[in-house]
This record gives C-alpha cells, sequence and structure tokens, in this order.
C-alpha cells in the first residue's frame, strides 16, 4: 500500500468515483483567478470549491443557481460579460454527442429541427466555448452514444481555422473512464490518464471518434487522506447549499 | 398604472403576442401562465430569458405558442420538459433556437431603441445556420474580424412575478435584475407581486437601485403565491410532489390534457389542484 493510501484509509472510506473526478477537475483549475460553474453541475462546482478552498484567496468562484457562492449583481447576463472582457478563466460545458474534432451538441439527435431526441438546447455554449480560455468538458457517461464521429448539431464548435476572435475553447475532457488533453495544434483529443479500475482498451472500445494514444498512459492521480477530508468537510457543505441531494451522496 | 385581477392581467396579453419570460430563479408567474392557459391564448411567440422549465412546457402542451425562441427548456432535477419534447417531434411550434446571451443582447438593442447589437462567439456553430434573422458582419472599426450581429427583440408584453410592489406601480426585484432589462425592451410590463408594501419603494434610498419604476409598468395583480409550483426566492421551494406528478402525467397528450383540463374548470377532480387551493388558503 503507497503512503497516500494508507492515508486515505486513516481518513475513513477510500475516494469513491466522484471524489476522484473533484480531485482529478480541481487538477485542471490551478491558477484560475475566477471559474465559473454554470447551471446543473454539482461535481465541476465541488471541484471549483474544492480549489479555492486550497488557493489561499486567490481562487473566485461563481456558481450559477448559488446565493452564498455567486456575487453576480447585474443578472443573467454578467456572466457573458465577464467572459467577453476575460474576466472568467474556466468554465463547464458538457454534450449529449461530442466529437473528435469537439463539437459539442447539446440540441438533439437526428435531423434538425424535428430531431429524434431533443435535449434542452444549447445554453450558453455558442458564446463562452469561444471566449473562456479553459473549457473542460465535463461528460460522465463515457459510451458511443455520447462520443460519435460526428455531432448531428453542433452547438458550439471546437477550434476552428476561419479567423474568428477566440481567445477560448476546451482544455480538457474528463469522463468516468479518463481524462482527455486537447492538443490545440493538431486539434484533436490526447489520452491523458485512465482512472482506477479501467484500461486504454475500455477507453478505445467506448469512443467512437479517433484519439492520440501515448506509449504511457499513467493512471488518474486520486486524492490524499488531506484532500478527502477537504472534500467531505468544507467543499461537501458548499456545494451543498446549491446541491443538497449531491451533497448528501458525497457523503453517503 | 392599475392594481389588477390575475385574470384581468391575462387579458393584457393578445393572442399572437411576442411574450418575453424570466427563468425559473428570476421569478416566473405561473399563476398567469395558468390564467393563459385558461383563457385559451393562441398564437404566442414566447421568449424565454434564457431558458425555462415548466412555464414555457405548459404553455407548449396546452397550445398557447407558436414561436419559441430559447437558449435552453428543462425542468432541471426533474428531467426534461415532455410536451416541449412532443411539440419538437410533432413540429407544432416553430424553434428558433438560441444561445443565452443572444437573448440578452436582442433586449438590450431593444432597451437602448437601436436596431441590432454585435456578440462575439456563435460563427460556425449550427445555431447560427438555422437563425437567418442573425448575420455576420465585418467589424467596421478593424480588419479581419467577422462579428455576429443579432435584431432587437422588442417583446409586447413582458411577463413576471416579483417579491414586492407598491401602489404605484413600482416593482421590487432584489438581485434580479434582468428583470429591469425584460421591463425596459418590451413594449408592455405585467407584473404579479407576492406582496403589495404602502408607500413608495423609491422612497427607501437603500433598495431603490433595485426598484423597477412605474413608468415601465402597465400592471401589476396581488398574487401570493403566484410562482407556486415553482420556487419563489427565500419565500418557498418548489412543491416537489405536484411537479413529480406533473412529469409522470404530461408523459402522454392524454395525461396532460386531464390534467389541463382538471386546472382549467378549477376542480379539484385532477387531484393537482389541491396544493393551488391549499396555497390560496394560506395567502
Amino acid at each position: 500500500m503507497s503512503a497516500e493510501t494508507l492515508e486515505a484509509h486513516a481518513a475513513g472510506r477510500a475516494a469513491s468515483s466522484t471524489e476522484g473526478l473533484i480531485y482529478s477537475i480541481a487538477g485542471l483549475l490551478a491558477g484560475c483567478r475566477h471559474v465559473a460553474v454554470g447551471a446543473s453541475s454539482p461535481i465541476p462546482g465541488a471541484a471549483a470549491l474544492y480549489t479555492r478552498a486550497r488557493s489561499n484567496g486567490a481562487t473566485r468562484v461563481s456558481v450559477l443557481g448559488s446565493r452564498r457562492h455567486n456575487a453576480f449583481t447585474n443578472g443573467g447576463v454578467e456572466l457573458f460579460d465577464l467572459a467577453a472582457q476575460g474576466r472568467i478563466d474556466a468554465f463547464f460545458l458538457g454534450g449529449g454527442q461530442i466529437d473528435g474534432a469537439a463539437n459539442i451538441n447539446l440540441v438533439g439527435t437526428g435531423t434538425y429541427p424535428r430531431t429524434d431526441v431533443r435535449w434542452p438546447g444549447s445554453f450558453g455554449s455558442a458564446y463562452l466555448y469561444y471566449l473562456v480560455p479553459r473549457v473542460i468538458l465535463f461528460r460522465e457517461e463515457h459510451t458511443r452514444r455520447v462520443f460519435v464521429p460526428k455531432v448531428d448539431f453542433i452547438s458550439a464548435p471546437g477550434p476552428q481555422e476561419n479567423g474568428v476572435y477566440r481567445p477560448g475553447g476546451p482544455h480538457a475532457m474528463i469522463t468516468s473512464l479518463c481524462l482527455f488533453g486537447y492538443d490545440k495544434a493538431r486539434r484533436r483529443f490526447v489520452l491523458q490518464s485512465v482512472h482506477p479500475g479501467h484500461t486504454v482498451e475500455e477507453v478505445l472500445d467506448h469512443t467512437g471518434f479517433e484519439f492520440d494514444v501515448p506509449d504511457q498512459v499513467p493512471q488518474t492521480p486520486q486524492p490524499d487522506g488531506a484532500a478527502l477530508a477537504l472534500i467531505r468537510g468544507q467543499v461537501r457543505d458548499e456545494i451543498g447549499e446549491t446541491y443538497p441531494k449531491f451533497a448528501a451522496q458525497l457523503a453517503a | 398604472m392599475s392594481m389588477l385581477s390575475v385574470a384581468e392581467l391575462a387579458a393584457l396579453v393578445p393572442d399572437g403576442a411576442k411574450l418575453v419570460v424570466a427563468k425559473d430563479e428570476s421569478g416566473v408567474s405561473m399563476t398567469m401562465a395558468f390564467a393563459l392557459m385558461r383563457r385559451g391564448t393562441r398564437g404566442l411567440h414566447l421568449v424565454t430569458v434564457p431558458v425555462s422549465g415548466l412555464q414555457a412546457d405548459m404553455l407548449i402542451g396546452a397550445g398557447c405558442v407558436a414561436t419559441l425562441e430559447t437558449s435552453g427548456i428543462t425542468l432541471g432535477e426533474f428531467g426534461p420538459g415532455p410536451c416541449f419534447g412532443r411539440a419538437v417531434k410533432s413540429g407544432a411550434i416553430k424553434l428558433r433556437d438560441a444561445t443565452c446571451p443572444a437573448i440578452y443582447a436582442g433586449l438590450q438593442a431593444a432597451q437602448k431603441g437601436i436596431p441590432f447589437m454585435p456578440l462575439r462567439g456563435i460563427i460556425g456553430s449550427d445555431v447560427l445556420a438555422n437563425r437567418p434573422d442573425w448575420q455576420v458582419i465585418a467589424n467596421p472599426f478593424a480588419e479581419d474580424d467577422p462579428i455576429v450581429v443579432l435584431p432587437a427583440i422588442t417583446p409586447d408584453v413582458a411577463l413576471f412575478h416579483a417579491p414586492l410592489a407598491d401602489r404605484h406601480g413600482n416593482v421590487f426585484i432584489g438581485r434580479q435584475r434582468e428583470l429591469m432589462l425584460l421591463a425596459h425592451a418590451a413594449r408592455s410590463t405585467l407584473v404579479t407581486a407576492e406582496h403589495i408594501v404602502e408607500g413608495n419603494l423609491l422612497d427607501d434610498e437603500a433598495r431603490s437601485g433595485s426598484v423597477i419604476p412605474a413608468l415601465y409598468v402597465t400592471a401589476v395583480a396581488h398574487a401570493p403565491r403566484g410562482a407556486w409550483p415553482l420556487a419563489f426566492g427565500d419565500e418557498y421551494p418548489a412543491d416537489a410532489a405536484w411537479l413529480t406528478e406533473y412529469v409522470a402525467r404530461a408523459r402522454s397528450p392524454e395525461g396532460f390534457a386531464q390534467l389541463l383540463a382538471g386546472m382549467t374548470h378549477g376542480a379539484d377532480a385532477a387531484g393537482l389542484n389541491q396544493g393551488a387551493h391549499a396555497a390560496r388558503l394560506a395567502a
């Protein structure tokens, strides 16, 4: 047993997959001055609050839907104004479908507008994906249904060579199986690490688009005892204000 | 400004109106949505700022909506909007998919009385490809900088639920500043208020900055629990039992029609009206 694992045992249970995701996402937020978290995003929210707790006041967090962890006073437009000014360093987007060109689809499958399956809609993605430097794509379900060769509808496109003002774009993508980096020069996802209990083969089997696989793919680092204590204490309490059901699951 | 009943307020929304409503957290007048359904409103061009949930889903299900301009419709933790999904599939509503900041920008153009507003992003998305009313122009002040321009969104009616109003027609909105934008952009603004206060809200300097002055407000109705079954600020949480049952029943057109008939006739036969009834008694 490694020292970290021993410490985790000392803190109680070993890290759950959710706690592992929170810790991994927090690792992608290092150095951010301002992280914003959109609606229906408990795990990214917890990761942002974890980052803030460890930042000695250097990281500001704005959680949409929260009263205590959101200081906006200019209505819903404020997040978008901040993003266009370069005052938001990181944001999270998901997708019902995501393809290898980092296009995301939040609208539906089949032919628009009478899609076979309709999802809620594009929300702020068609804007924030261009303007926030570190957009972290987060989708727990890692299947060929989600990770497709080509999305049916582009809510927000991956980076393109079209001369459009775009300081922002994909920084990484995290799923229940693995963490992908994004190679901006080649405009491709690169497998960065695989979560404990999973394999590179499994990732290949369940991904419908092509991506780069380095010779050596490490295991995704997991939270140590101190990190778990922070997640199960302060972070759980803070995220519980906005997501009480999620916080209760974290405690279970 | 006049103080009206909810039914009188609903009569001020004509068929075919471009109606703008706020997202759930900002203050949704569900009591007015029910009144519009009861009245058999038709042909609405519904604009959600920037998203909506139960309100849009029910108005769509009841056949009130011809065109839907939105960045997202979801019932949040209760799942997707069943009537919305059905209407998309059948083609019963004309869809104008947007992205959140584009809806704000369109309203801001109307607020300023200008024809359009430029906005970053969007180029290369299928949202733009499906909006022939949105254009890409060259930035007139810089080289090689294509940028999207969006036409002003000028609603006929803005509708929302606010915590406080006074008898002069001033409306307190707290931090929900986008309600100010709705009122500034729309030709008329209809408000249901949780509480009516005596005096003049503008006399209180500490909160006058969060007050929509009566000059923008067409009419107010006093409607305690007017956001029910949705949550309203610190006043009351969402009625989770009602919403759970809604999702189950609205899954089929028959179930939704039955639910609607129960509400429309004010009868408790559907069972779902009991909550509203109790809410009125408690008020």
